[in-house]
């Protein structure tokens, strides 16, 4: 087994408003080895984007803070950076991928432009060295005509190509973990098939370690080597793709499975899951989907269930499920 | 056969695009080009196609939301483009809409119960004490609760406020909804929950759906026949067991095989599009497609396919097929 390149522990990202604190990632952990794709799945406002935001150090202060556990990378606690030690962590070992392509690059300079800023940034390269590995990085993401792409600004590009040019600049330093967060929602099925071929062929290429935060099973399905199910800023679920599709355990896990149409397999109605998302202020001290659970028992309102060993690998954080159960 | 109660026939919508110092315009975008296709009383047709394909526009054209270009749709056989003013307002509340974004299409100010009793008011369908009433009833067929009536829309969550949507549309007691992307914004399991609905309403109130999605599984899961689009034409009409079992354009095939399936032990030969979905201002001659077929000819480029019928009751726009 490879070792993790990415670990965190028993993270806590919390944001202060004038309503109360909200929990937006209340106490997870997770590991990302080299070569693997993690995906982070789960609903809005399950705390899926706070946690690659967290590691990243781009949650905006002082609304947002991470108030405990830790961050390592390759060995090195993250959190206790410079935010100079950072700005070279960022972009050379870690790149980020954001959901808007259209929104995330700079209207005014041309694609060029921030094709080379990482290169030179970061890499140090010369001018004409980075103009020549921006052309070879624009065609290897699979853009014909890199030339002249160059030379365009991004409202003249199409949310696929965009989206490609993302990628290109997040490969640009041979990061070793790229965390992409909601890739290919904003695109459509036939450019997102493209998209999601094209992170493959880079984590094969390069060994690059993927976080990938979807909320899309189907995509989970395709990209993913192991996978986290969060709800309500908490890991309620992990396990490896296969177990964890074939077995799902937590009511939740099985009731979004069951929830989502599937081409082929039509139902006469669908699994849907009954009432919403909790909102994270103030939340009591008990399973936080107990109240949209069916087979909520008496001790789900009462305490919350730890993240415990099911498996070889596949952990669960549910009552039905530990002993205790019984004797609550 | 079921009669129609929607025919569209050679319909067209173009958006002028304007230019130079005097705004002159110097080309169209041809966002619906040339589409027919009829819709059967009771049944849920529904419009599939990526962005930019013109699904949208095709529902607003239908129900006179926007004017058209060229061609017809009747709506039991009247013409709603050669209609009157008054005449269509008569007609209105029989045809309805539901829109994409439950957080844009509500009135932050009105409360829900107003903003769902106000086209009785207005259609002159109910008198005052009545509309309490009725509005009740249909937060209660929708899923809400009657205390909900005087609440706002910022209190509630995206699926509440689409339910809210779909009340506002059905207590006109309509025959035919246009849908456009009803769940796209909303979560998987909420999304499930919203179906539903859409499903129960259909069998009891006998509706007529026009569901427009980019998600196949949702159409899938809800409709009983399919029009597939691709920039601003139909590629594509059949029955949704035919079409999915059997796709014969291969855009819908592609289309087909490029959804992620929730199954990690399914291995597919994918059918990967190359290059973009061209700009509607300036198609490619000849099939619109050519551009991005893996199987295109020479023939394709210079021709364009006519819609036609390849099985019983299946249509495709190929030359190939």
């Amino acid at each position: 087994m490879t070792n993790a390149l990415l670990t965190i522990d028993h993270l806590q990202t919390h944001f202060f408003t004038p309503s109360g604190v909200v929990k937006a990632v209340n106490d997870i952990s997770l590991r990302v080895r080299e070569g693997e794709t993690v995906c982070i799945v789960g609903e809005s406002g399950c705390g899926k984007s706070v946690t690659a935001m967290s590691v990243l150090g781009l949650v905006a202060e002082p609304q947002g803070k991470v108030v405990g556990g830790d961050i390592r990378f390759d060995g090195v606690d993250l959190l206790q950076l410079s935010p100079l030690e950072k700005q070279q962590l960022r972009g050379n070992d870690i790149a980020m991928i954001f959901q808007e392509p259209m929104s995330s690059l700079n209207p005014v300079l041309t694609i060029g432009e921030q094709i080379m800023e990482p290169l030179w940034e970061h890499l140090l390269l010369s001018k004409k060295e980075a103009r020549a590995k921006a052309i070879e990085l624009i065609s290897l993401v699979g853009i014909p005509r890199p030339e002249e792409i160059m030379n365009a600004y991004p409202h003249q590009l199409s949310g696929g190509m965009l989206q490609r040019i993302m990628i290109a600049i997040a490969i640009s330093c041979n990061p070793r973990l790229l965390i992409a967060d909601e890739p290919t929602t904003a695109l459509d099925v036939t450019i997102q098939a493209q998209i999601l071929d094209l992170l493959r062929e880079i984590k094969e290429t390069y060994n690059t370690a993927i976080l990938l935060i979807t909320h899309d099973l189907g995509v989970v399905a395709e990209m993913a080597d192991y996978v986290v199910v969060m709800y309500a800023g908490k890991v309620i679920e992990e396990g490896p793709v296969l177990e964890l599709f074939s077995n799902p355990r937590h009511p939740y896990t099985r009731g979004l499975l069951q929830a989502k149409p599937v081409i082929g397999q039509r139902k006469k109605r669908l699994n849907s899951i009954p009432g919403q998302v909790p909102n994270l202020i103030g939340l009591a001290d008990s399973c936080y989907f107990h109240d949209r659970c069916e087979s909520c028992m008496s001790v789900c309102r009462l305490k919350q269930p730890e993240l415990k060993q099911i498996d070889d690998g596949h952990r669960v954080a549910c009552w039905l499920y530990e002993e205790e159960s019984g004797l609550a | 056969m079921r009669e129609a109660l929607v025919e569209v026939k050679q319909l067209k919508k173009y958006y002028p695009i304007t230019g130079g110092i005097f705004g002159r315009t110097i080309g169209h975008v041809k966002a619906v080009d040339d589409v027919s296709f009829a819709i059967r009383k009771g049944e849920a047709f529904g419009l599939v196609g990526e962005s930019g394909s013109g699904k949208s526009t095709t529902g607003r054209t239908i129900l006179r939301l926007t004017d058209k270009t060229a061609g017809e749709v009747k709506y039991k056989g009247v013409d709603l483009h050669a209609v009157s003013k008054q005449e269509l307002r008569r007609l209105r509340p029989s045809m309805q809409f539901i829109f994409q974004d439950p957080y844009s299409s509500l009135n932050p100010r009105l409360r829900v119960g107003d903003a769902i009793g106000e086209a009785l008011m207005d259609h002159g369908l109910a008198d005052k004490s009545e509309i309490r009433e009725r509005v009740q009833e249909v937060l209660s067929l929708c899923g809400l609760a009657p205390y909900h009536i005087d609440r706002f829309p910022h209190e509630f969550s995206g699926g509440q406020r689409q339910r809210i949507g779909i009340a506002r549309s059905i207590i006109l007691q309509p025959e035919f909804i246009v849908a456009d992307e009803p769940v796209s914004a909303l979560d998987v399991s909420i999304q499930a929950q919203i179906i539903n609905l859409f499903s129960d309403l259909q069998e009891k109130k006998e509706l007529t759906y026009l569901f427009i999605s980019h998600d196949l599984s949702v159409v899938e899961h809800l409709c009983t026949r399919i029009g597939v689009m691709y920039l601003g034409s139909l590629v594509e009409i059949a029955p949704r067991d035919e079409l999915f079992a059997r796709p014969l354009h291969p855009y819908t095939r592609a289309l087909l095989s490029a959804v992620p399936i929730p199954d990690p032990r399914l291995k597919r030969e994918r059918i990967v599009l190359r290059g973009d979905i061209p700009s509607p201002a300036n198609p490619p001659k000849g099939c619109k497609f050519h551009t991005r077929c893996p199987l295109a000819t020479d023939r394709c480029k210079e021709e364009v396919p006519v819609l036609r019928l390849a099985d019983s009751d299946h249509q495709v726009a190929c030359h190939l097929v």
